[in-house]
């Protein structure tokens, strides 16, 4: 067992968990921040998308164990009070969900994605998203709308 | 998954000593790990976590020769290698951006999955792997599918690359998974081209001597025109046959070629 302390959106949280478990688990389980998805556990589908120390990966593939002290976003941290982040409001405005259980992934890595060109200076071409998101699948939308908010979010980001 | 402790050492010497214990695992990015782990195909009681030291991390440059701490990421390694362009762009291809901001060029090279990209680097580059106790040549270090010269508890320190004059790697990615259903490394240095082959051999990765050999004489693509690599040995599955990695082998050869020339 683990005394697990972090900080998730903004906020310091511990839970005493055992060693095994994974970050997907701590958040939704321990949390109960379910926006954090688990779609495939196998690494593959991108559901479980979120952010710590600022960068994405999958929490159904981190050990919630090895990450004492880090700062984690999810989805839920995202909105300003009632305000959207303009990724929400993108995948809103473009129709970028149907079921929207990829969505939250989704945003998460759009989110990363946006920041990490801007931060490098580098234009995000369409192509570049389809690559960008190889990590994330969608069962419903097709991509096409999905990419259409992304473009959008970064005009606004 | 069974139920195990992690302990995060701070330092080499603390992260060797733990790994003496025939109980525990080196662990880095988990991206192979942690999968393995639910599948119960691993059962260590303790893991211990090598991205809390500092010397396993970060990337130099010095005297021709890349420098890359074992825990660094993929990310990390396409972000900050600018000396080696064809390394720093293999690392950019590995699997999706959350993947390379956890999975470490030491972790892929211990696994040796047949179907990696930095074995592919390595091998063609004739890299050097320093762990805690010896430097092994990358000639020397992959023994077939999952298996390398690592024994038991060594640990990788850094992988030392001698930067080519060109090179480049062409990935044909396996639609489903993203890694190499064919991947080809061609580097060339002063003293010959190497051209190394992954995701296409039951026993990982390999030389395609013919063709380094044609190479040698012209850096051309038509150079390797006559030549058809060879099938014995290949991976055939759902995926593809032998003969269609073999194919892809000289295909992928040629556009590495293309693109060095
Ligand atoms: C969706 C997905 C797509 C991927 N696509 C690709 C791809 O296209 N190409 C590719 O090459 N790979 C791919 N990978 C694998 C990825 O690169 C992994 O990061 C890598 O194989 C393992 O690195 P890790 O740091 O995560 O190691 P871990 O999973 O932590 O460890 C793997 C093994 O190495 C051992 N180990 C780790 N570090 C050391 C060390 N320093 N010394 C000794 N032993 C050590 C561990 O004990 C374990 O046995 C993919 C993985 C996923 C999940
Ligand atoms: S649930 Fe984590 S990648 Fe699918
Ligand atoms: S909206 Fe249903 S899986 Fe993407």
């Amino acid at each position: 067992m683990t005394n697990i302390k972090m900080t998730v959106n903004g906020k310091s949280v511990s839970g005493e968990v055992p060693d095994e478990t994974l970050l997907s688990e701590f958040l939704r389980e321990n949390l109960r921040l379910t926006g954090t998805h688990v779609g495939c556990d196998t690494s593959q589908c991108g559901a479980c998308v979120v952010h710590v120390n600022g960068k994405a990966l999958k929490a159904c593939t981190t050990l919630a164990a090895s990450l004492e002290g880090a700062e984690v976003t999810t989805i839920e941290g995202l909105a300003n009070g009632g305000e959207l982040h303009p990724m929400q409001q993108a995948f809103n405005d473009n129709h970028g969900l149907q079921c929207g259980f990829c969505t939250p992934g989704m945003i998460m890595t759009s989110v990363d994605m946006v920041n990490r060109y801007k931060a490098e200076g580098k234009e995000l071409t369409e192509e570049a998203i389809r690559d960008e998101l190889e990590g994330n699948i969608c069962r419903c939308t097709g991509y096409h709308n999905i990419v259409k908010s992304v473009e959008d979010a970064a005009a606004k980001m | 998954m069974y139920s195990f402790d992690i302990e995060r050492p701070t330092t080499l010497e603390d992260a060797v000593e733990a790994l003496k214990d025939e109980e525990a695992q080196a662990l880095a990015g988990g991206q192979t790990l942690i999968p393995t782990l639910k599948q119960r195909l691993a059962a260590p009681e303790r893991l211990i976590s090598l991205t809390s030291i500092p010397e396993l991390k970060g990337v130099s440059a010095k005297d021709g020769w890349i420098t890359i701490g074992a825990a660094t990421t993929h990310a990390e390694v396409a972000k900050s290698v600018s000396a080696y362009p064809a390394l720093a762009a293999l690392a950019g291809q590995i699997g999706d951006p959350a993947v390379r901001n956890r999975g470490t060029i030491g972790g892929t090279l211990a696994n040796n999955d047949p179907a990696a990209c930095y074995s592919a680097a390595a091998l063609a580059s004739g890299a050097v792997i320093q762990t805690n106790t010896r430097e092994i040549a990358a000639a020397d270090y992959f023994l077939g599918m999952f298996e390398t010269a690592l024994e038991e508890g060594e640990i990788i320190i850094q992988v030392r690359f001698p930067i080519p004059e060109v090179a480049s790697y062409q990935k044909f990615a396996q639609p489903a998974s993203r890694f190499a259903l064919v991947g080809v490394f061609v580097a060339k240095f002063a003293d010959g081209v190497r051209v190394a082959v992954t995701g296409a051999a039951e026993e990982g990765v390999f030389r395609w001597s013919e063709a380094e050999a044609a190479l040698d004489s012209s850096l051309a693509p038509e150079s390797i025109d006559a030549l058809e690599a060879d099938d014995d040995g290949l991976i055939a599955d759902i995926h593809g046959t032998a003969a269609y990695r073999a194919h892809l082998i000289k295909v992928l050869a040629r556009r590495a070629i293309s693109a060095m020339s």
